[in-house]
């Protein structure tokens, strides 16, 4: 398990590699801490499309990324679940706290129609 | 009724065990010629209570997980996930979702997944003897599909 960045403007895409599991959970929060800590992007996408599976330690690790955003107002995306993450991340009402972006997840169009919009 | 087949796995309590249960588990259960969905559906409930044994009964050591899986003539397929650990004082408290005792990178959601992927879920637990959750799976199978 890994995680991968890229920078998109004020935008830090951190793609998962592996399970998300209890085990696999721990490194990834660490990187991603890390990298957050320091860019401070305005978004962090967490993109799942190499998450070939993933329990609740996956909503853990939103959450946790959650709260480190809201420290200085930053914004959570996600992208990239599979239906087996998607069912796991409705059950615990993941919506209320990140932007969850239906397909690919790499659509700039709507990103930036989003921030224009602001 | 009585299983027609039975597997029995002793693991100790380390994080890195966690995917081999679950696969182990989903292999066993490959004899029932399930659809992906419902292997997934499995896996993902095992890992639950997998990690609630290792990141709660044995929160502060390393201890044995004692996993029984059986398959009964009627596609039922059950798993039972045990433990020598701490055991849980208030059984509903622990499976009322969002609640956690240990806050931070848990999410609080472990028995609500099981009960979310699995058709029944069976705990039994006491204080400073251990808990044990038995989970079943009814597995219609592709020849179902």
């Amino acid at each position: 398990m890994s995680v991968t960045f890229q920078k998109r403007r004020d935008r830090v895409v951190a793609a998962l590699h592996g399970d998300l599991d209890h085990h696999g959970a721990a490194p990834m929060r660490l990187e991603i801490d890390r990298r957050v800590c320091e860019d401070k992007p305005a978004v962090l996408r967490l993109d799942f499309h190499d998450v070939p599976f993933m329990d609740s330690s996956g909503v853990g690790l939103v959450m946790g990324r959650f709260r480190l955003l809201q420290t200085y107002g930053g914004r959570l995306e996600l992208c990239g679940m599979s239906a087996q993450i998607a069912r796991i991340m409705r059950l615990s009402g993941i919506e209320k706290i990140a932007t969850v972006l239906s397909e690919k997840g790499d659509t700039d169009e709507t990103d930036t129609k989003h921030e224009t919009g602001n | 009724m009585k299983p027609t087949q039975s597997m029995k796995l002793e693991i100790e309590s380390r994080s890195v065990n966690e995917s081999f249960a679950r696969a182990a588990v989903s292999a066993f259960a490959a004899q029932l010629d399930p659809t992906l969905e419902e292997l997934s559906d499995l896996r993902t409930a095992v890992s639950e209570a997998v990690t609630n044994c290792i990141v709660h009964a044995y929160r502060d050591s390393v201890g044995k997980i004692y996993i029984t899986a059986c398959v009964y003539p009627d596609g039922m397929f059950s798993v039972k996930i045990r433990d020598k650990g701490c055991g849980i004082a208030d059984v509903p408290q622990a499976m009322q979702p969002l609640f956690t005792t240990l806050g931070g990178e848990r999410a609080g959601l472990g028995f609500a997944v099981m009960e979310s992927f699995s058709d029944k879920v069976r705990v039994r637990s006491v204080p400073d003897k251990g808990t044990a959750v038995t989970l079943y799976k009814r597995i219609r199978g592709k020849a179902d599909a």
